[in-house]
């Protein structure tokens, strides 16, 4: 008699044609038919981030997450939370990007061996074991060229030689017995901002998002405090396991004892009360006649609030509507590309030069005889700004206890859009009456966007 | 010709299997060849055999069992982690007949030394369950065994077999509640989301709602009865259900996405209202995460949203849609929005609707115009403005967007429909030209239930569809009978024929329901001799006044599934679901979740440190963490290890939970400091490195603030358990008494000191002043370091300092002043031969090797008889600590306690052992190189037990 067996069961990798490249068992086997369910709600998802996560079946429930345009479905069997099943499942994607450098169908083929021992090792009869990729690597060594050149001439292979500590050490994200004749510690604060614009240009939301990634190479047990200029602007934090959180709540210091190597030490979220400075605006101006197979496209932008900081790496790209057939459009920096099939329009943009602001004008020519496209499309924005963090963050210092030597320390931040979107005028359709009900109540927070109408 | 292999072939046998089970295909026929490098040497062939042989042994029973030999052999391997491992996979064999040995495997492993092996115990008890189920009630034993062990490692994996195999066992958590809570947050991620899980649960069926007066109140509201004035006990809520609240709150700044959402759960289903709020925040920071994440964190905000829709009010923003939201998200940020919305946002969220509408996403309009008619139906404000902006629509040049608008308008209109007989009329021009067939059948409804409102057109639609009927979807023509029954009720002159018409159509349609509908209806409205009473009612049946549909939310109480759970997300219960228990009428008994006292080995040190707490010494966050740490450090020089963190560490995290329910924040205030103690001990034995620089060590590992120059303040602690002595007396000393103690702390200025704690008390009328040491004389090589000097001592006050002595590893007295600024009183301080060493921590291996070197005139031996109540484990070992300064050593037999420490000056190792026999019978040796020390102590431990 079976009895439901909780956790992951198996787990599929299904490629973006539609074909499992690998399955693994942790129980009994599965057959892989189960999978037809998933297929089948894929063929129904209008985009392949549109799958549900959670597929129920007759007699499975199949949990999966797509990365990579690879999914990885789980098979379970009975109540388990799903959000756990999820987080294993991306730090399995995460693990894999770690030992490979990318996680691509091609990569997993390549390294099956390994794939197979790391699984192997990250779940015990479906629960998580081992996760830690400080622990895993003691385990199984990620492959290198000349590593798999003479793994094959000899026939050798990539499972550790030696036993690793690190499980049994209480201290589960660090490898003990760490050695390195230069000791350094950096840590790049990299912040994103996603925001909406409309198109007066005026703030719908903003925010800023930040993590500081840490490459930690320190001999023996290091145990480092940092502390930051203004902690109070960070108003929702996550640390990795190993910080501290009495020491944070108390004092507002991250201390902590770090893994070695790389790891995300912390992410928050800037608590500034929509008073993010946008550095950057855009000025556009996308009109369609009715009756017209010509629609005019214009658009213009150029540094805000940088705290005189250059914008690097800009890239403008927009949804345009089904009915544009093709684009004439003159950029006088960066190259513009616009896909006929998928109606992007995509702009390298580069760096903005503020004395020479960089625009995109020209025509777009319409479907013959197609109606005026009843909307307007959305502007998205990538930038970079080196050398800032939006919001003003400033680590303070950062020392170290517990190992005598000095190690270097380095930071550097940054700050990169995130989801950025300006969004077309609101025309066509609306309800006047709203605007009426907004002067009649009291609400604070109607400032924004009342110049639209 | 597998059979044989050497051994350069087993490794390419191995990478040859694994990417043919990776690709799903048989490779059961290498099955003998492989089973056969079961018993090689190498680890990692070990390993490769290992997974082989799990993934293929059901299949090929008769050969596994060949290999079960070598892995019982393995289980007695002297290397844990081939314990584990050979646990791990004879666990994982999935053969019946070795259900016995398993069982017998387990058993021992249980009870391992090493945590590692007790945690691969612990994953395996679900294997055997669902490869035997009648093994429960031997399982369940294993279980409780391992739930009382104290190791963050197996906590987790523990919880999640009693999740699996005894889930209705509430009763094996009481004496461990304590623990669980406060090993929490030192327990591995995926640990912490199983025991949190549990924890919800348990929490429901032993406390009692903390909302229950407000949910009360809200009850009374609604019956409006007089007797509202009920007996309200006011509400206290018991302490564990606090400590549970208290620390699990940390964990929302998890980095892990479950972990987060657990203890939002924990905190929606447990918490008083008022403190819910706290999880908005993480759950919206959950939202940045990936999709599949936002997808599960916004179906619980949905359904949180509904029962307490102010808790993520402020974010209200957080939740707008972006454009490049994949579609589930998008429906689901909606339906928050929604929830959320209510007189003061609306206007906002209809503006953001507004641009939703225009969107490329046709399933997201549609979704959105349902959350527009949600929003007017709840919001009576706002009905008109959004009936309007819904009309509009209706001009829209997409038909799935006016199909869905034309829905939406119906259920709104039959909220007032008198009013609104012009946007009647304008959808009943709409038939022309709408095809999608919802649509089509709303205004067929709302013309035959509104027709008299309508009385010209009415006839008109029903004439144009009787010609389409044919061509109409099902649900259409089932709208066409409806209209064509309400007319002819109403305006039979004109419809008769129509109806007629009508039903004769569809009394022979392919579909027998509506087959079966025009028979019925025809029966009944279309009088005739043989007809009914019930026709006479025909008009009151059809054109009864409906109560207007109420649009709801899908996500309305779900939240009798435990919020994050499968269940939740599917609105079914899945398999294995464990069904969230309603609180409580009364609370059951909380004296369950006490546990015994047991003397604690270092009950000395936990009562200074328990003291020190108010002197504002510094906290030490996360403490617990740090003193791991030490003892992973000591673990790491041998690799054979055994239990690292027994005797020390885990007596007094028992006393930790142990102590009575008083105010727990004290508690865990004092755990902290426990652990910080012990450490600076271990630290100072096991890190030579640090010795030299104790203040900075203790700084670095504990990241406490800078140390305070050399006073030390951590080190002045007032006596708590500890043996005090008189140093002068209250009459000889006019008035000044003065006590001492040995506190058996590090001396930090000078580790080679012993710390001695003096304790002045003024019970004179005047002050004292300028209290000091003068003119030590002193044995050769002995040396103190003074405390500074007391300026002044007011009258009826006390005051402790430390000072440092070298006794030099001998009993000899130290002789100094002790003077006032009018007299000098000549005092001596004689240590007793325990306090001249403090504590090391080492393995059972380590002690035994270091045994083994100080054998002959080094070992003393005396037979002895315990006195009666000195008999057990616990009392020998409180007596001998309290009797030296020493930390037991970590040992597998109760019959034998072992402990080491060594002297203060010279770092000489003393090991002490007391093995017991029956009857009170019991051998005490005592091996160090100081033969004199050796023989003190013997003597001295020799009076603690035998008196």
């Amino acid at each position: 008699m079976q009895l439901p067996a909780k956790m992951i069961h198996s787990l599929f990798l299904v490629n973006s044609s539609g074909d499992i490249f690998l399955e693994k068992h942790w129980k009994s086997v599965v057959s892989r038919s189960v999978c037809d369910y998933f297929f089948e709600a894929q063929e129904r998802a209008s985009e392949p981030e549109n799958v549900p996560p959670v597929i129920p079946t007759p007699h499975h429930y199949l949990i999966s997450v797509l990365r990579h345009r690879i999914y990885f479905v789980a098979v379970i069997q009975s109540e388990v939370p799903p959000l756990f099943v999820i987080e294993f499942l991306h730090r399995v994607v995460d693990t894999f990007q770690d030992y490979f450098g990318v996680c691509t169908e091609a990569a997993i083929k390549d390294n099956v061996v390994v794939v197979y021992e790391l699984l192997e090792e990250m779940l015990d009869n479906g629960f998580p074991l081992a996760t830690e990729s400080n622990i895993l690597k003691e385990l199984i060594k990620p492959p290198t060229i000349l590593r798999t050149v003479v793994n094959t001439i000899t026939g050798s292979t990539n499972v550790g030689e030696q036993l690793p500590t690190g499980q049994l050490s209480v201290v589960p994200w660090r490898r003990t017995g760490v050695k390195y004749t230069n000791n350094e510690a950096y840590f790049d604060v990299v912040e994103e901002i996603d925001a909406i614009i409309d198109k007066s240009g005026s703030t719908i939301t903003a925010e800023i998002q930040g993590v500081i990634d840490a490459c930690v190479k320190l001999t023996g047990m290091p145990d480092l405090t940092l502390s930051f200029m203004n902690p109070r602007l960070l108003d929702d934090v996550s640390f990795h396991p190993c910080v501290r959180f009495k020491r944070w709540e108390a004092e507002r210091i991250l201390s902590f004892i770090p893994p070695d190597g790389n790891f995300r030490l912390l992410s928050y979220h800037v608590s500034c009360q929509n008073l993010v400075a946008i550095p950057v605006y855009v000025k556009h101006n996308i009109t369609f006649r009715e009756g017209s197979s010509q629609g005019r496209f214009e658009l213009t932008l150029g540094p805000k609030q940088t705290m005189g900081k250059g914008l690097e790496a800009v890239l403008i790209s927009s949804q345009l509507p089904r009915g544009v057939l093709n684009t004439n459009l003159n950029p006088s920096q960066g190259t513009y590309n616009f896909d006929p099939v998928t109606k992007l329009l995509s702009w390298d943009v580069g760096k903005i030069n503020p004395q020479k602001l960089p625009s995109l004008k020209g025509s777009m020519s319409l479907q013959a005889g197609a109606s005026k496209p009843d909307e307007n499309p959305t502007i998205n924005i990538q930038f970079k700004i080196q050398q800032s963090a939006l919001s003003g963050l400033k680590v303070n210092r950062l020392d170290m206890y517990g190992e005598k030597y000095k190690p270097f320390k380095g930071i550097k931040y940054m700050t990169k859009a995130g989801k950025f979107q300006v969004l077309p005028a609101g025309t066509g359709l609306g309800f006047k009456k709203i605007i009426q009900y907004k002067y009649r109540t009291k609400h604070t927070s109607l400032q924004e966007g009342l110049n639209t109408t | 010709g597998g059979f044989f292999l050497f051994d350069g072939q087993q490794s390419q046998k191995r990478s040859n299997c694994e990417p043919m089970i990776a690709r799903g295909k048989n490779a059961s026929d290498l099955f003998p060849a492989v089973v056969k490098n079961v018993a090689c040497k190498n680890i990692e062939v070990k390993k490769l055999v290992y997974v082989y042989l799990v993934r293929y042994a059901e299949e090929q029973q008769d050969l596994a069992l060949l290999s079960i030999s070598t892995f019982q052999r393995g289980l007695k391997d002297p290397n844990q982690l081939i314990r584990a491992s050979a646990l791990r996979v004879l666990s994982s064999i999935r053969v019946t007949i070795i259900v016995p040995i398993m069982m017998l495997a387990i058993k021992e492993a249980a009870s391992d030394m090493s945590p590692y092996v007790r945690k691969t115990a612990a994953h395996a008890i679900p294997k055997l369950y669902s490869l035997d189920p009648e093994q429960k009630d031997c399982l369940i034993e294993v279980i409780e065994k391992l739930l009382a062990d104290k190791t963050t490692l197996v906590a987790g994996s523990v919880v999640m077999a009693f999740e699996e195999v005894c889930p209705e066992r509430i009763d094996l958590i009481h004496k461990n509640y304590r623990k669980l809570c406060n090993l929490l947050i030192d327990v591995e991620e995926w640990g912490q989301v199983v025991i949190i899980n549990m924890l919800t649960r348990y929490a429901r069926t032993q406390f009692l709602n903390p909302n229950m007066n407000e949910d009360k109140e809200e009850k009374e509201k609604k019956k409006t009865e007089a007797t509202a004035i009920v007996k309200r006990k006011p509400y206290v809520m018991d302490p564990d259900h606090r400590l549970l609240l208290r620390n699990t709150k940390p964990l929302l700044q998890s980095r892990n996405a479950a972990v987060v959402m657990a203890v939002a759960q924990l905190y929606f289903h447990l918490a008083p209202k008022a403190e819910v709020g706290v999880i908005a925040k993480a759950l919206v920071r959950l939202m940045r995460s990936h999709s599949e994440v936002q997808y599960v964190v916004l179906q619980n905000v949905a359904t949180m949203s509904i029962k307490r829709r102010g808790m993520f009010e402020p974010y209200l923003k957080s939740f707008y849609i972006r454009s490049t939201d994949p579609t589930q998200i998008k429906v689901l940020k909606l339906e928050v929005l929604t929830n959320l919305a209510n007189e003061t946002n609306i206007s906002t969220i209809l503006r953001e609707f507004q641009t939703y509408i225009k969107s490329n996403d046709k399933d997201f309009v549609a979704a959105t115009i349902q959350a527009i008619g949600r929003c007017a139906t709840n919001i009576g404000e706002v009905r008109d403005t959004c009936l309007n902006g819904l009309v509009q629509l209706l001009s829209n040049r997409d038909e799935l967007v006016v199909a869905e608008s034309v829905v939406v308008i119906k259920k709104l209109l039959q909220m007032q429909p008198e009013q609104h007989s012009d946007i009647i009329k304008h959808m009943a021009k709409l038939t022309d030209n709408i095809q999608v067939p919802m649509a089509r059948a709303s205004i067929l409804w709302l013309i035959g239930e509104y027709c008299e409102h309508v009385p010209k057109i009415a006839p008109d639609v029903l004439r144009k569809m009787a010609k389409t009927f044919t061509n109409e979807e099902d649900i259409v023509k089932l709208q066409i009978i409806n209209l064509a029954a309400k007319l002819y009720l109403t305006n039979s002159k004109q419809t008769k024929l129509l109806t007629q018409y009508v039903l004769n159509l569809a009394k022979y349609d392919q579909n027998y329901d509506i087959r079966d509908r025009a028979r019925f209806i025809r029966q009944l409205i279309v009088p005739t001799d043989k007809s009914g009473a019930l026709s006479k009612y025909a008009k009151k049946l059809f054109l009864a006044l409906k109560p207007a549909p109420v649009l709801e939310s899908p996500f309305k109480d779900r939240d009798h599934f435990q919020l994050g759970s499968l269940s939740h997300l599917l609105n079914a219960k899945a398999g294995g679901y464990q069904v969230l228990p309603d609180w409580p009428e009364a609370a059951p008994d909380p004296s369950v979740r006490n546990v015994e006292v047991k003397e604690s080995v270092r009950a000395v040190e936990t009562v200074t440190a328990r003291d020190r707490g108010p002197l504002g010494a510094p906290q030490n966050p996360r403490g617990a963490r740090g003193a791991l740490l030490y003892s992973g450090e000591d673990v790491k020089k041998s690799e054979k290890k055994s239990k690292p963190r027994i005797g020390s560490s885990e007596s007094e995290s028992e006393e930790d939970n142990d102590s009575e329910s008083e105010s727990s924040e004290s508690e865990e205030e004092e755990s902290e400091e426990e652990s910080e103690e012990e450490t600076k001990k271990k630290k100072k034995v096991g890190n030579e490195r640090l010795e030299n620089t104790p203040c900075l060590a203790v700084h670095a590992v504990f990241t406490q603030p800078p140390p305070l120059p050399v006073s030390v303040p951590q080190t002045i602690i007032p006596s708590g358990n500890l043996k005090t002595y008189e140093l002068l007396h209250r009459i000889t000393g006019e008035g000044l008494s003065v006590e001492y103690c040995f506190s058996r702390q590090p001396f930090s200025p000078d580790p080679h000191m012993v710390a001695v704690k003096i304790q002045f008390t003024n019970s004179a009328t005047s002050e004292a002043k300028s209290l000091h040491v003068e003119d030590a004389k002193l044995q050769s090589g002995m040396r103190i370091k003074e405390f500074p000097e007391i300026e002044v001592l007011p009258a009826g006050e006390t005051v402790s300092v430390v000072m440092g002595i070298d006794f030099c590893d001998s009993t000899q007295a130290a002789n100094f002043q002790l003077c006032t600024h009018t007299r000098k009183f000549f005092v001596s301080i004689q240590p007793p031969v325990g306090e001249l060493m403090m504590p090391i921590f080492m393995t059972e291996n380590e002690f035994k090797k270091e045994q083994g070197q100080l054998m002959g005139m080094n070992e003393i031996t005396e037979k002895l008889t315990l006195e009666e109540k000195c008999q057990g484990e616990h009392a020998v070992v409180q007596r001998v600590t309290t009797a030296a300064n020493l930390s037991r050593v970590p040992c597998g037999s109760d019959k034998e306690c072992r402990f080491a420490g060594k002297t203060v000056t010279s770092g000489s190792l003393v090991l002490v052992s007391v093995v017991t026999k029956e009857d009170g019978a019991a051998q005490l040796t005592v091996n160090c190189e100081k033969m004199v020390i050796g023989t003190m102590l013997v003597k001295d431990i020799l009076q603690a037990l035998t008196q």
